[in-house]
């Protein structure tokens, strides 16, 4: 399908499946039960997931591909951010063109920081573009408050000129359309205590990610992806063949830049508003986290290791100590309140330590990520006969 | 390249795929028919607390949420009802809210506008949260009331400071009990004029960002206007630890006063720094030097420790004011936590009860009905004497406390000592006052 082979296919095709039905699947648990804490089937978080899975997929086109490990990635996506603003304010609410200039201008941007970064290698690129990113961050944050609204963050407001649109209807800023149909709209569907919320905003973002996720698998399995494979193995041994290897680190950075600023324009589309933080260096970190917690190279990994680690911070984010309570209010009051007190710290504010705990058991147990985490599991279904015949005749103690 | 093939009958089966995917969430109506967003429909009505939990204001944030969860025990009859009895607005009767129970969740803004916003986003969609409040930062409130009138619900700001949230920044949905730069500059002032005379030349540091800019500007303008001089105004980072750099060329200046405009973290190092080079015991052009703090909280001065000692500055709200609204409050936040509330803890508290009130005298959780009840609402009885919700800006009008380090302090939390309370009057200003130009209110916006 596509020109993808089988495998490709499939794997697309699941992904398709996945976020289209993700009202569904992100929405387990009966709206008023205990658990409907876990329930992630909200616009706001369906939106994120997806967003943060192009951001991810593209720095894994970077990192996974070349393994050149950018800590800057989160200034392109806030220089996306920025641009995608300014053509609301100026131009229309209509996304279209806000996408538009977020991709090019995360582009630009991202031929500028590579053309200076790549002429090193290693750690030294690593600390090139982190320098290149905090410098964005510290501009956006005082020095260009006339553009970004420093602290603040960017935001429309009612005078706004949007000379392609309307500045503003009954005294409120127009919500973001594509073509007239309003991102904010969501239907809802009930089956009981079930219900499930499918957002206009939600589908558009799906939609652009299956295309990310379409390209990037054509990135993989291209001869320029072998290239890119190349590098990472051994650049060394390819200067020496007589390749200039430049223009093809610069292309991966050029094209994974352009994705960090379609997740920004895809942002600000969502929610109108840019803020500096995007582009501090722990959201520069936090991409890293999200390739490597899912597998960085695979395909499928950055998308399950964005979503994974946006549910923990808005869900486990979001459990208090009252929640907690109700929670194992069936035992007795003094080993409810030492339960409570062992999972305090884990929760809430807490979600942080949880996110480093199970992103260091992946490290440890699992290097290649939620995807071998996958496999593995996959594997023991499949070959449970063979293998339990081998493990049998393999394990037995040595005395 | 890798082969493309594509096949007349490929391409229109996965055209036709495509379009019934992209038409599937045009399939169903929106289900609610309700007339404005999150309408309460059980026995029980959410409101979204947003503090920050993590990041340089979680002590603040724990001190906010401690004031809600307060707030909502004496709105649902537990305690001993707290300000409900001083209020001068009887409407709340301990049944909740309209009769519903009042129920609430939390969330962590982290101090910074997308992790603030992403958290009020989700009380809304997915919690149903008819209110949202709380926040630490100017920048976070700002960026969560613009999502709040863009979302339909009412925000109440917990501690803002800077002018533009409800200046250049104000939204119809969104309301400020908390004072501001202008109010600290207008009553900050005539007590500095008092006390170090009016030919004074003050030197400012100001943090690096929207609330060190219009604070700066606030108590410039104050200043100048009654006849000190301003030597320099120098930005420092928000992230900055160590203020020596800064310092330095003060002593090199013929400044005699030094204005910190910084908050928190920022203000406890800086205000370190500049009593360790010697400011204080320095004499420049025949006068004491002096140094002011724009904005007070009792937290800041429990992390300065000795050095706020004689230093001026202002404050919305201080637990030892003598009325019975501020004591019913510190009576009961100290039987529950077994200290006195901040600042903070005080705005957020009666920022939740005003809103209460407000769904109980309009009769309709409808933000714009609620709306209409607060603007223009006078009320008394919750610590700050008359105060006025303004109808042009939604910010609250009310006496301002220029307070002092103490001298002699008799525990960790008799730091200050209230030194005037500037009358309501003297801190008010014209809605289009030139800080708060730009930016209009627009209409309230109910959502669905």
């Amino acid at each position: 399908m596509f020109g993808l082979n089988k495998k490709d296919s499939v794997l697309f095709v699941l992904v398709l499946f996945l976020t289209m039905c993700a009202p569904f699947l992100l929405n387990p648990f009966p709206q008023g039960s205990e658990l409907a804490q876990f329930n992630a089937g909200y616009p706001d978080l369906m939106q994120r997931f997806v967003i943060f899975g192009i951001f991810a997929i593209g720095f894994n086109i970077l990192f996974g591909l070349t393994g050149y490990l950018s800590f800057g990635h989160a200034a392109f996506l806030g220089v996306g951010s920025y641009a995608g603003v300014w053509m609301m304010k100026l131009l229309t609410m209509n996304v279209i063109p806000a996408i538009m200039i977020s991709v090019i201008v995360a582009g630009l941007f991202s031929v500028l920081v590579g053309y200076v970064s790549l002429r090193r290698s290693g750690i030294y690129f690593s600390i090139l573009t982190l320098a290149f990113a905090q410098m964005s961050f510290s501009l956006a944050y005082s020095v260009l408050t006339p553009i970004t609204n420093g602290e603040t963050g960017l935001q429309l407001n009612l005078d706004d000129p949007r000379i392609l649109g309307v500045s503003e209807v009954n005294g409120s800023i127009p919500p973001p359309n594509l073509f007239g149909l309003s991102l904010r709209d969501s239907a809802e569907m009930t089956f009981g205590n079930w219900v499930f919320t499918f957002n206009t905003g939600y589908y558009m973002c799906a939609v652009l990610m299956l295309i990310a996720f379409y390209i990037s698998i054509r990135i993989f399995r291209s001869p320029f992806g072998m290239m890119l494979r190349a590098v990472k193995s051994n650049q060394q041994r390819l200067n020496y063949t007589g390749l200039n290897t430049k223009p093809y680190t610069l292309a991966a950075f050029v094209i994974s830049g352009m994705y960090a600023g379609l997740a920004g324009g895809l942002m600000v589309a969502m929610d109108p508003l840019a803020g500096a933080e995007r582009m501090q260096w722990t959201a520069s970190g936090e991409v890293v986290l999200m390739t490597i917690l899912g597998g960085a190279g695979t395909l499928i990994g950055p998308v399950l290791g964005a979503s994974f680690i946006k549910y923990c911070e808005n869900i486990f984010s979001k459990i208090n100590d009252n929640i907690l309570h109700q929670w194992f209010a069936f035992m007795p009051d003094g080993i409810e309140d030492v339960i409570v007190f062992l999972v305090h710290p884990f929760v809430g504010k807490g979600w942080h330590l949880t996110l480093g705990l199970m992103f260091m058991l992946v490290v440890i147990f699992l290097p290649g990520g939620l995807v071998e985490g996958g496999q593995r599991i996959g594997r023991l279904f499949r070959r449970r006969k063979p293998d339990a015949a081998s493990d049998a005749s393999q394990t037995k103690p040595a005395e | 390249m890798s082969k493309m093939d594509l096949t007349r009958r490929g391409v229109m089966k996965t055209g036709a795929v495509a379009g019934a995917g992209l038409a599937v969430p045009t399939i169903f109506t929106a289900g609610s028919a309700s007339a404005f967003v999150n309408e309460p429909t059980g026995g029980s009505v959410t409101l979204g607390f947003n503090v920050p939990q993590s990041g340089p204001y979680a002590d603040e944030g724990a001190d906010e949420l401690r004031a809600y969860e307060l707030a909502v025990e004496h709105l649902n009859g537990g305690g001993d009802g707290g300000m409900m009895s001083t209020f001068s607005s009887k409407t709340l009767d301990g049944t909740g809210i309209m009769g519903k129970k009042v129920e609430y969740v939390t969330g962590d803004t982290q101090t910074k506008s997308d992790a603030a916003r992403a958290s009020a986003k989700s009380m809304i969609e997915k919690d149903g949260a008819i209110m949202i409040t709380g926040g630490s930062s100017s920048g976070v409130a700002v960026a969560v009331q613009a999502l709040c009138q863009e979302a339909g619900v009412i925000f109440m700001a917990g501690l803002t400071h800077s002018n533009d949230t409800t200046g250049k920044d104000k939204k119809a949905n969104g309301f400020r009990h908390f004072f501001n730069s202008y109010m600290s500059g207008a009553a900050l002032a005539p007590v500095l004029a008092n006390a170090y005379g009016t030919d004074r030349k003050a030197y400012h540091l100001t943090a690096d960002y929207n609330w060190g800019y219009t604070t700066e500007e606030a108590i410039t303008s104050a200043t100048e206007a009654m006849g000190w001089e301003t030597v320099e105004t120098v930005k420092t980072p928000l992230a900055a630890t160590d203020f020596s750099a800064y310092i330095t060329p003060v002593l090199q200046s013929d400044a005699d006063v030094l204005v910190l405009n910084h908050y928190g973290g920022n203000m406890v190092n800086s205000l370190t720094n500049a009593v360790q080079f010697g400011l204080r015991e320095r004499i420049v052009n025949g006068k004491q030097f002096e140094i002011v703090v724009p904005l007070y909280s009792r937290l800041m001065a429990r992390g300065a420790g000795e050095n706020v000692k004689g230093i001026y500055g202002s404050t919305n709200w201080h637990w030892s004011l003598p009325d019975e609204g501020s004591k019913a409050f510190v009576k009961s936040f100290g039987t529950k936590y077994g200290f006195p509330p901040s600042q903070a803890a005080h705005t957020c508290y009666v920022q939740t009860m005003l809103y209460a009130d407000a769904v109980q005298r309009a009769g309709s959780f409808n933000p714009c009905a609620v709306v209409e009840a607060l603007e223009g609402f006078e009320f008394d009885g919750l610590g700050n004497g008359p105060t006025l919700y303004r109808a042009g800006d939604h910010q609250c009008f009310k006496d301002v406390l220029v307070v002092r380090g103490k001298e002699n302090p008799t525990s960790e939390f008799d730091l200050l000592e209230i030194v005037e309370i500037t009358p309501a009057g003297q801190v008010t200003y014209p809605v289009d006052h030139p800080q708060f130009a730009g930016g209009a209110l627009g209409n309230c916006n109910p959502g669905a």
